[in-house]
Order: structure tokens, then sequence, then C-alpha cells
């Protein structure tokens, strides 16, 4: 190990360390008024975890470091919440201390565990599964009809500037409370971006490679399967990431119009009303755990499918 | 028919505006013959006389002017439409312009405030190697997070601190816009060659001056994507600020009312207006950009 790295991985456990011990003191855990004493050494711990930021960033860009520093900056923001959250004894409603965060992420694990259920793996996947799915079939359906595709791509690519969230009542009247209306709000928004992005994708192999294609009298269908479709694959890859995100907002949104009484969205937008708002914050985890988790599952499974691809082999 | 910039743009219509046009159509006549098929068996029921005395024409007919149909005919939504928009003064709340602005208010003041806010944090990431690894990962993380889930709690907070009005929808609309713009800014910031910011450099040029003269230049082009993505989703958080608590105006207020009491034919109204109030913000952007990058080549 460098001697600079040396010494910013001391400073950095030191850093922790002190910030454990200050979170012993009286203040830190809301039995006392914070003394003066207290502030010193919050401001001297402050002005240190700065420093082992600056140190961490400053060391050389493998990218080993770089996710260091930023879940150190992750650790200091959360630990200095806690910490000023107790001691300036502020109220709960306005922002509750992330251990009573925890805390409650724990004790209400079953009912959020339902809502999990509910929204992430009814509404989110089907919905996701259906859109994408529509939207990729009928990419290739099309493929083929100049006509339709000049005609359905210009008002494809305007609906993502048309809140699309806003058919949830709609949706509610239609297909009732239950998960049903969430997967048809969430299979309408996810259907336009893998509809434009599949054909934009289908477009997208080399003029070069088509014409090896042709010279070997290989048939429509061959060309597609062999080439144009693995071609569209990283442009795909893009709608769908983009998808999952969109796909758990529509849910969510789609709740706050009425939903059955589980689900994140009718979680949050009920607790929020009843000034629960560590219940609405860990609600608001899990959404925001299960947006990564998908993000990173899709990544992974590009790299595994679009292996050769330029855009994957620089990563 | 021989004047050829008459020709050219026939040409033009039957390649570009043709099939839009026939697909629109196909659209309208989807629509109508949905309108016939679901609201059919609530005008038997409801509508049409008991005893079977009627022929389809009567149940066509019916289909078309439900007072509550499951879906409404489009001429339905167009006269509602219409109607909300002259048939009471401005500043009444049946007015769906007066609903319009209230949401295009708290839209563009959260955009221009969620922009202004990107374009400093972005312009101190691209300056400061500790604030470009430790805070952009989460910014850029932020991107797969349903971010729009924390507005109840913005609602709430800012609700506790006094806060009424336009101020919390702007905030949600703010943050929404935030994300995009700094993410697409940054990358923008740093996209002058290495061969162009060594030129500045020896032109001793101060970090502002390359700034000024070549780094925001350069970022102008990934600028302007980013903030019609920002305005769409800060549309649609500003619509969600309206949900909650009962609020008073607004098209999502509107929507919220429509679905209350059943008007279903007030929803696709709302629903039409929104629509057109996230086109009309997004081509104004455009028309921005088109301004603004009009003497750059298309290379």
């Amino acid at each position: 190990m460098k001697r600079a790295t040396k010494s910013t991985v001391l400073l950095v456990a030191g850093c922790l360390a002190c910030g454990l011990l200050l979170m012993q003191s009286a203040p830190a855990s809301g039995e006392a008024p914070p003394t003066p004493l207290f502030w010193l050494a919050t401001s001297i711990l402050a002005l240190l975890a700065v420093q082992s930021i600056r140190r961490m960033a400053a060391l050389d860009a493998a990218r080993i470091y770089g996710t260091m520093t930023a879940a150190l900056f992750g650790v200091w923001v959360v630990y200095f919440w806690q910490l000023l959250v107790v001691a300036f004894d502020v109220p709960r409603v306005l922002l509750p201390p992330p251990s009573l965060i925890l805390q409650s992420l724990g004790s209400h694990g079953a009912t959020l565990w339902g809502d999990f259920v509910q929204t992430v793996l009814r509404a989110v996947l089907i919905g996701w599964t259906l859109g994408s799915g529509l939207g990729f079939t009928v990419a290739v359906a099309i493929d083929r009809q100049p006509f339709l595709q000049r005609g359905l791509l210009p008002i494809a690519s305007l609906t993502s500037t048309i809140p699309l969230v806003a058919v949830a009542p709609i949706a509610v009247m239609w297909f009732g409370f239950e998960w049903q209306s969430k997967a048809a709000v969430v299979t309408l928004m996810t259907f336009f971006p893998m509809l434009v992005s599949t054909l934009a994708g289908l477009k997208a192999s080399g003029r070069l490679e088509r014409e090896l294609m042709h010279s070997y009298a290989a048939s429509y269908g061959r060309t597609l399967l062999a080439l144009r479709l693995p071609a569209a694959l990283p442009f795909m890859f893009g709608a769908l990431k983009v998808n999952a995100t969109l796909a758990l907002i529509g849910a969510i949104v789609a709740e706050f119009f009425g939903s059955p009484t589980s689900g994140l969205g009718f979680r949050i937008s009920t607790e929020a009303s009843r000034m629960n708002m560590p219940l609405v914050w860990s609600a608001i985890v899990v959404a925001a755990v299960t947006g990564s988790v998908a993000y990173a599952l899709l990544v992974q499974l590009e790299r595994r499918a679009a292996f050769w691809h330029p855009s994957v082999r620089e990563s | 028919m021989t004047d050829p910039a008459m020709r050219r743009r026939l040409r033009h219509f039957s390649v570009q505006g043709l099939p839009v046009a026939v697909m629109l159509l196909a659209v309208l006549l989807a629509w109508y013959v949905g309108t016939w098929v679901l609201n059919a068996p609530g005008a038997i029921e409801r509508v049409l006389p008991p005893d079977g005395a009627w022929r389809w024409q009567d149940l066509l007919l019916a289909t078309m002017e439900m007072q509550r149909p499951v879906l409404p005919a489009p001429h339905q939504v167009l006269l509602d439409f219409w109607s909300g928009m002259v048939d009471w003064p401005l500043d009444s709340p049946r007015n769906l312009l007066y609903h319009v602005a209230v949401t295009a208010e708290s839209t563009l003041w959260g955009f221009v405030m969620g922009t202004l806010l990107g374009l400093v944090l972005s312009v101190c990431i691209v300056h400061s190697r500790t604030l470009d690894r430790a805070l952009l990962p989460w910014i850029v993380a932020s991107q797969s997070v349903p971010v729009l889930a924390i507005a109840p709690i913005v609602l709430v907070i800012l609700g506790s601190l006094g806060f009424a009005g336009v101020a919390p929808k702007a905030v949600i609309a703010m943050y929404l816009c935030f994300f995009p713009v700094t993410v697409a800014m940054v990358q923008g910031l740093r996209s002058p060659q290495r061969i162009e910011t060594e030129m500045l450099h020896t032109y001793a040029a101060s970090r502002w001056q390359a700034l000024w003269l070549l780094r925001l230049p350069a970022a102008l082009p990934f600028l302007f994507p980013a903030l019609r993505v920002g305005i769409a989703a800060g549309l649609v958080g500003a619509m969600v600020a309206e949900l909650p608590t009962g609020a008073q105006a607004g098209l999502g207020a509107r929507l919220l009312t429509g679905s209350y009491y059943g008007n279903t034919v007030q929803i696709w109204s709302a629903l039409v207006m929104s629509a057109l109030l996230g086109l009309a913000l997004t081509t104004m952007v455009a028309g921005v950009e088109r301004v603004v990058l009009r003497h750059r080549s298309h290379a």
C-alpha cells in the first residue's frame, strides 16, 4: 500500500472512531441538552469528516476509491443527520433520525413486505413486463412497415412530454382499486419508451454488416435474429432501465389516486397524512432500494447479453 | 401544382404528415368503437327502454351521449374541454384555464429554480474533485430511484413550516428538474476536447474564462435535452403535489375531484389539458433551444 493510501485509511478510521465516541455522549442520545463542549466536538468532527473525504477523493483514480469516497460521504451524511437531529431535538414530523427510520423498518417489516409484494411484485413487475414486451413486439411487427413507423414514431416520442401518470384515475375506474389498475398505468408508461428505443436499435446495425448478410443471401428473419436484434440490445436495455424507474414511479403515484389498503404509494400517502413520518421514510427506503437493485440487475444482465458491444466493454 | 415549392411541401406532407394523420384518425376511430363497446352495457341498463324496444341505432346514439360514460366519446371530451375554457370567468375554479395557470406557475417556478441549482452544482462538481467523487455518484444513482415518492414528505415538511400555495409544489418540481440537469451539465461541461482546454491554458485563461468561453458553450447541446426531460418531470411533480390534502386548484386536483365524483368527462378533459400543457412546456424549451443554438452547425 502506498503511503498516501495508508495515511488516508488511518485518518478515515480515526475520524470514524471519534464519531463513534461522540455518538456515546449524552446530547447525542437525546438525554441532555447540547453543551458548548458538545458543539466544539461536533465542529471539530465535521472539519475532520470533510478532510477525510477530501483526502479520500484525492487518491488515485482507481474505481474502488471512487466508490469508497461516495460511500464515505454517504456515511457522514447519515451520521450528522442522526447526531444533529437528536441533539437539536428536531420534531419527528420534520425529519426523523435514521435510527428511528431503521427501527420502523424493522418493526413494520411485515407491513412493508406486504406493500412490496402489492406494488413491486404485482403492479410493477407485471406492468413493466407487459409494457416493455408490447413495445418490443409492436416495434418488431412494424419493422417492415415504413408507413406505420413514420406515423407511430412521432406520436410515441411526444408521449414522453405528457404526464401519462394522470390516466391513473381512469385506470382505477376501469380496472378497480386492486393492482390491475396500477399495472395498466405502468404498462402504458413503459410501452412507448420501449417502442421508440427498439425502433432506433433496429436501425443501429451498420451498413457493412447488413450488406454482408445480404451477400450470404440471408433471409429477413435470419438477418433480424443474427444481426439486427443483437445490435439493438444496448438500445433495448437502455429502455428497460428507464422503464424500471418509470414503472416504480407510475405504480407509486397511481396508488396516490386510490388503492386497496396496501402498497408502497398507499403507505406513503396515508402515513404522511397521519404524520407517521418514520414509516413513510422506511417505505421510501424500500422503494429506493428496489429501484437501485432493479437497475443493478439490469446492468448485470446487459453485461451478460451484450458483452461484445463497445459500450459494455469500455465500462 | 406546378409550383416547385408547393410540390415540395406536398411531398413533405405525404412522407411526414400523412402517416401521422392516418395514425391519429385510426386512434380516433378506435376511440369511437371503444366508446360504443364499453358503454353499451351501461346504456342498455340505464338509458334505453327496459322492454327491449330499441334498435341498434338507438344504442349507438345512447352510448355517445352518456351522462357518466365508462369511456366518453371524443366529441363529449371536446365539448367539455371547450365549455371548461369559455363558459366561466378566468378566475373561477370551474374554468380549466385557471387550473392550467396554477399548475404551470408552480411547474415553471420549480423548473427555473431546479435548473439554476443544477447549473451551479454542476459547475462546482466539475471544478472540485472532492464533490465529483463524493456527490456525483449519489446524484447519478438517484436517477434509478423513484424520487417522486418523497413528494408527500416535502409537502408535510413545508406544510408544518408554514409554507402553502405555490412554494411546496415548486419545490417538488424543482428537485425533479434538478437531477437530470445536473447529470447532463456535468457531462456537457466535461465534453470539450483536451486540446481545446489546453489551448485556453496556453492563453493563460483563468478558470472562469475557460468556463465562460469554452465549457458552457460546449455544454449547451447537453443541457437542452435535460431541460426537456426536467420540465416534463417537473409537470408530473407539480400535478402529484396537487393530489393530497384536498388541494383546491390545479390539474392534479381537477383529476382527483373528477375521480371522487365519478365525473369521467371532467377527468378526460383534465387529462387532455395536462397533455397539452406538457406539449406546450416542452415546445417552449425546444423553441429556446432553437434560438440559442441557431448558429451551430448540425455536426
